[in-house]
């Protein structure tokens, strides 16, 4: 072993290399948000009245929260639909989203301007506004992904009345579990349903919701086969490429449903030439469709390619950008134009945005390594790890 | 009974005393004048410039001609940013000013987000970027004064009556009186029908898109584009809970039990 293991009681965390740069990004994150509420967000970032919305928005929460994606589609496929043979998956999926979820709404506190007021949607009601709709879905989904972990929380820590109470309420968990992230995922898209004469039609739609609400869903399964690819790796443990190349069929089908109704969509609106007229938007939206659509569709087709660890790991990998730039470019690309004046992220906006990254990741492997998350190795040589 | 404003572009002179006058009774500091690429001073609508007058230089039957606009906040009949806003901090008055609840209390239900600025079809309201606790801030149609049975300050300092200030109705029957009696007005007020309708409106003897209008607009309100999406929360979110109720218990009955505590370990070193 090339790294020293930290041990309080029965926890332990491996302290490799790596982790201490995350660490050590973590803690200037740290200071860079005092920063940030000290001095407010004209002084720290380089958000403007053009632009008020930036990385954290863009990035942090619709990326965070589409990338999280995976926990509900899991969820679904898993413990709805009952399809047992995807279950060594399933919680790996669950923790990275609710993960992601914590990240989302604690990016979301340092981006409002009067943070001390993040409670006041719960109880002044603002109910014809779309983020009102995307607030409690996002707070509440969160608390009923923390109650699930708490059933894993408690196969560690022994707690014989809370892990009864959870797992009765397990199955009312589950499907609120599905149904909020449902609404909230195609809210995402809504919010931009207000910015008719804003976004560039080649994204603003009124389906726009059904755009962003099925990416999330067939971004799920990649999103589980890229992250579960790379802990398999850092711990040195064998990929579950037979469970990977299987679900992935599932991104490709929704994949070209996707398509379809794009296309559809884009000629009822009768904008489809808007793709094919050489502007930035044009060829930004074309690299999306190309990149992160189209061509994963038929690595994922071709079961030589599909069927080995680096093929469908590929293919996931371009899935997951694809969506991270469907969302950057619905934020950032398409409203360009309209708004006017230019936009690129300060340093203490990555600094923070980085550091809430890198916690993200310590923090799973803090929970991979001390709670049973990931499948039971059967063979022996599971000790050998390289360790992230 | 709601009030509002028309801009007889014709009018205007340029002469910003309006800009000056609504500094002075909303208590605004000034912007230091820098060089700017107009002649446009100051140049953006921000925290503290409500109002600003648009210089445009138009070439009309071979002829130069200014034009001035002021702009501000259009005071939405259906307001986007009012629509917007999750705890419901913007409101439309009855007076038909949109403005933060007014009361120093429910001004504060304000979280900063900024979604108003993005839903904003005008993109009037400005955020205090330099404050630690900011607020967004825009022309308040002098809500204050209006309350006491005064005109806004801008339209009282208005030389050349290029403002009026009336009921939203009688001012719209005399922006038509003089768009039917004078040939030289484009045959639109700008304002009547633009997204579902607006407080402030424009008449104009050169086409508004000269002006930097945003024109051919919705005549839709875009709260009634979110709202048609909207609606249909309560309907997924029963429907599609019932669906999801069913299948589940559907397929516990055919699955088989599984443990899933012997299923997965953490990984863990040896101590």
């Amino acid at each position: 072993m090339n790294y020293k293991i930290w041990r309080f009681g029965k926890w332990q965390f491996r302290l490799t290399s790596t982790r201490y740069v995350l660490m050590a990004l973590v803690a200037i994150m740290v200071v860079a948000a005092v920063f940030r509420f000290v001095l407010g967000l004209g002084a720290v970032t380089n958000l403007s009245d053009e632009w008020p919305w930036g990385l954290w928005i863009g990035f942090d929460l619709l990326c965070g929260i589409a990338l999280a994606g995976g926990g509900f589609s899991t969820a679904l496929i898993v413990h709805v639909l009952h399809k047992e043979k995807y279950a060594p998956i399933a919680r790996a999926a669950l923790v990275t989203s609710m993960l992601g979820y914590i990240i989302a709404l604690v990016s979301l506190l340092f981006d409002v301007g009067r943070w001390h007021n993040c409670w006041r949607p719960f109880f002044f009601w603002g109910y014809h506004s779309v983020l009102f709709e995307v607030f409690w879905c996002i707070a509440l989904y969160t608390l009923v992904q923390v109650l699930e972990f708490g059933d894993i929380f408690f196969e560690r820590v022994k707690s014989r009345p809370l892990k009864g109470i959870l797992e009765k309420a397990m199955p009312f968990l589950l499907i609120f579990g599905i149904i909020l992230p449902t609404l909230h995922q195609s809210s995402l898209g809504s919010l931009f349903v207000v910015a008719v004469d804003k976004l560039n039609p080649l994204w603003w739609s009124m389906i726009i919701p059904f755009f962003f609400v099925w990416s999330a869903f067939f971004l799920g399964p990649a999103m589980v086969t890229f992250e579960g690819s790379l802990a398999a790796r850092a711990y040195g443990r064998q990929p579950e490429t037979e469970v990977y190349q299987s679900l992935v069929k599932v991104t490709m089908w929704m994949m070209i449903a996707y398509l379809i109704v794009k296309i559809i969509d884009l000629n009822y609106r009768g904008v489809f030439s808007l793709a094919f007229n050489g502007s930035f938007e044009s060829n930004m939206f074309l690299l999306e469709m190309i990149g992160g659509i189209i061509i994963p569709i038929i690595m994922y087709a071709i079961p030589s390619i599909r069927k080995t660890q680096a093929g469908v790991a590929a293919a996931s990998f371009l899935v997951v950008a694809g969506v991270v730039f469907n969302r950057i470019n619905v934020n950032f690309t398409g409203m360009a134009k309209a708004v006017g004046g230019s936009y690129f992220p300060s340093i203490l906006e990555w600094l923070i945005t980085l550091g809430f990254w890198s916690l993200l990741v310590l923090a799973y492997c803090f929970i991979a390594e001390n709670l049973a998350i990931l499948p039971k190795e059967e063979h022996a040589g599971a000790k050998k790890s390289i360790a992230g | 009974m709601p009030k509002g404003v028309l801009v007889d572009v014709s009018r205007c002179i340029g002469c910003r005393s309006c800009q000056v006058a609504c500094k002075s009774w909303n208590d605004l500091p000034a912007t230091p004048t820098g060089f700017n690429n107009s002649w446009d001073n100051p140049p953006n609508l921000t925290a503290t410039n409500w109002t600003r007058v648009g210089y445009h230089l138009i070439e009309k039957e071979g002829q130069l001609k200014w034009r001035f606009v002021k702009t501000q906040c259009m005071h939405c009949n259906e307001p986007a940013c009012e629509s917007a806003c999750f705890t419901h901090s913007f409101v439309k008055t009855e007076e038909g000013a949109v403005i933060y609840k007014p009361t120093v209390l429910d001004q504060d239900y304000c979280v900063g987000c900024r979604y108003c600025m993005i839903a904003c079809p005008f993109s009037i309201p400005k955020f205090e970027w330099d404050k630690a606790f900011p607020f967004v801030r825009k022309c308040k149609f002098c809500y204050d004064r209006m309350k006491e049975g005064d005109k806004p300050a801008c339209v009282t300092t208005c030389p050349t009556n290029a403002l009026q200030f009336g009921d939203r109705e009688e001012i719209l029957a005399e922006a038509h009186k003089r768009l039917d009696s004078n040939p030289n007005y484009i045959k639109q007020v700008y304002g009547e029908k633009e997204y579902g309708g607006t407080s402030w409106m424009y008449i104009s003897d050169v086409p508004f898109e000269d002006l930097g209008f945003k024109t051919n607009v919705s005549e839709k309100s875009i709260p009634s584009y979110t709202w048609n999406i909207l609606k249909w929360t309560p309907w997924i979110f029963v429907g599609w809970g019932a669906i999801l109720t069913a299948l589940y218990t559907y397929n516990k009955r055919r699955a088989e039990v599984h443990h899933e505590e012997e299923m997965y370990a953490p990984v863990q070193d040896e101590e």
